[in-house]
């Protein structure tokens, strides 16, 4: 019996895995969610903006990160949106302008943002670094038409926006090391202030950078995505995800406990 | 010559990037300005080489007949297809659109989500307190976890109603990211923000020649 325990078959782990991800779901279980420092950080920032203020938004993330990072995206948008701060987005990932758009798109047309008054897609182009350089001159060193084609000088929104110095707050929601670069190439050449949606692989690396104030806040994967949606009072996928990831850890939590459980009792006999 | 006109512009150029960093002087802002331009230009390019690095890997692939060389294909289907879509229609088009909603996006979250299964599997096995350092990444892990979701807070405060203490899961997991975790990024960051600057120095002083690759 211990020895099969010990060494379980991967597949009874797998099964288990799976059935911690759709029981929650069906059964659509609601836990009380708390909310960390660096969030509630982020969404004092936003708050405190004045009306007409401009925020620009990176979604640095592709399909693989999107359940993880567009909860956040969208609840953010959705605070932006509703206090009047305009947003500029783009992507520094090839793979994320199509995810952007569409995802701009349907907060805008829930919110009835206007593309061009308050918000603007910027999208993608290649060379990280160098976009983040170039645009710290002039944003249109970089795009000079928006996603959909127009051109920057023509959108009324991007009238009085330059470059960095009329950006209040970037907002970079990353699953690779993009955040970084915002830090290194914008914050401290240009003094962009920057805050940060990480995955939850990624939240580690992000700590040094929020205690040296080079952050200004960071949503922490998806229980960053629900502790921002709870603060901006809506309940969307973050909730739904992180009541499923509840199960799941505490599963795999259960496992090692077994596990060591086992091993050990299994060691004692063998000695 | 071969090497000698790369090492030079990358000495040249490597030297004069650094000296605008400490110039506020309007000559020193435009150069920068204009070395960022370029260098925007020439970013492009890496998708050019990127894209003929990968059909010729992949039609190697076909020509060798390598282990599962029939997936080259689908590479190829893949490519040629989001060109042909992409290309004349522009990345808005529903088509495109469609085809990224509905293959790329379901097919990356997929491979991603495996992870989930695998590393409940990998943690199942390979998580023995066997030592004492073990032991230590085991407990900090398992608190980590508990503290990265709701559950970790309700069971602490069902369990622990007795004392004055809320929502000490989560605490703890910010306390051990805060102190333990922080240090030891640090201690990584300048480190490998120093392995940079010496790799950036031999580079510029052509010292190390490994990015013109090999032979002369």
């Amino acid at each position: 019996m211990l020895q099969k325990l010990v060494s379980m078959d991967r597949r009874i782990v797998f099964i288990l895995v799976a059935i911690a991800v759709i029981i929650p779901m069906l059964l659509d279980v609601s836990l009380p969610v708390s909310t960390s420092e660096p969030t509630k950080k982020l969404y004092d920032f936003v708050e405190a903006l004045p009306e007409g203020s401009t925020i620009m938004l990176a979604f640095d993330y592709g399909p693989s990160s999107f359940p993880e990072l567009s909860p956040m995206a969208k609840a953010l948008l959705k605070q932006c949106f509703d206090k009047n701060i305009r947003v500029v987005a783009l992507t520094l990932v090839v793979d994320g302008t199509t995810l952007a758009s569409s995802l701009i798109e349907e907060v805008a047309a829930e919110k009835n943002a206007e593309n061009g008054e308050d918000f603007v897609f910027l999208g993608f182009r290649p060379g990280a670094t160098q976009v983040i350089l170039g645009m710290g001159s002039d944003i249109r060193n970089v795009f000079d038409t928006d996603y959909y084609g127009n051109k920057l000088h023509e959108i009324p929104m991007m009238e009085n926006i330059k470059n960095y110095d009329q950006i209040d707050l970037l907002v970079d929601l990353a699953s690779s090391n993009t955040t970084e670069a915002w830090i290194i190439y914008a914050n401290d050449q240009y003094n962009l202030k920057i805050a940060a949606g990480v995955t939850g692989v990624m939240v580690s690396q992000m700590f040094p950078y929020l205690q040296t104030g080079q952050l200004n806040g960071l949503m922490s994967g998806i229980l960053g995505a629900a502790e921002y949606e709870n603060l901006v009072g809506v309940q969307d996928k973050g909730m739904q995800y992180i009541n499923v990831n509840s199960f799941v850890h505490i599963l795999i939590v259960l496992l090692v406990v077994i596990g060591n459980i086992a091993y050990f009792t299994q060691r004692k006999r063998e000695e | 010559m071969k090497r000698l006109i790369p090492l030079s512009l990358c000495f040249f150029f490597g030297v004069v990037m650094i000296a605008t960093q400490f110039s506020p002087h309007p000559i020193s802002k435009s150069v920068f300005d204009e070395v960022v331009k370029g260098a925007l230009i020439i970013s492009p390019f890496a998708l050019v080489l990127a894209t003929v690095t990968l059909i010729q890997t992949h039609a190697t692939r076909i020509s060798r007949r390598s282990d599962h060389w029939q997936y080259s294909f689908i590479v190829f289907a893949g490519l040629i297809t989001m060109v042909v879509i992409g290309v004349p229609l522009g990345p808005q088009h529903p088509v495109f659109v469609w085809i990224y909603d509905n293959v790329q996006v379901p097919m990356d979250a997929t491979m991603f989500s495996l992870l989930a299964f695998f590393i409940a599997s990998a943690a199942y096995r390979a998580f023995r307190a066997r030592t004492t350092e073990a032991t230590l990444l085991l407990v900090t892990a398992l608190i980590v976890m508990l503290g990265n979701v709701p559950v970790g807070n309700v069971i602490w405060n069902e369990l622990m109603s007795w004392t004055p203490w809320e929502n000490q899961a989560s605490a703890a997991r910010e306390w051990i990211l805060d102190n333990p975790n922080l240090s030891a990024r640090r201690g990584i960051i300048l480190g490998v923000s120093l392995g940079v600057i010496s790799q950036s120095v031999r580079i510029i002083l052509g010292i190390e020649r490994s990015y013109l690759g090999g032979g002369d």
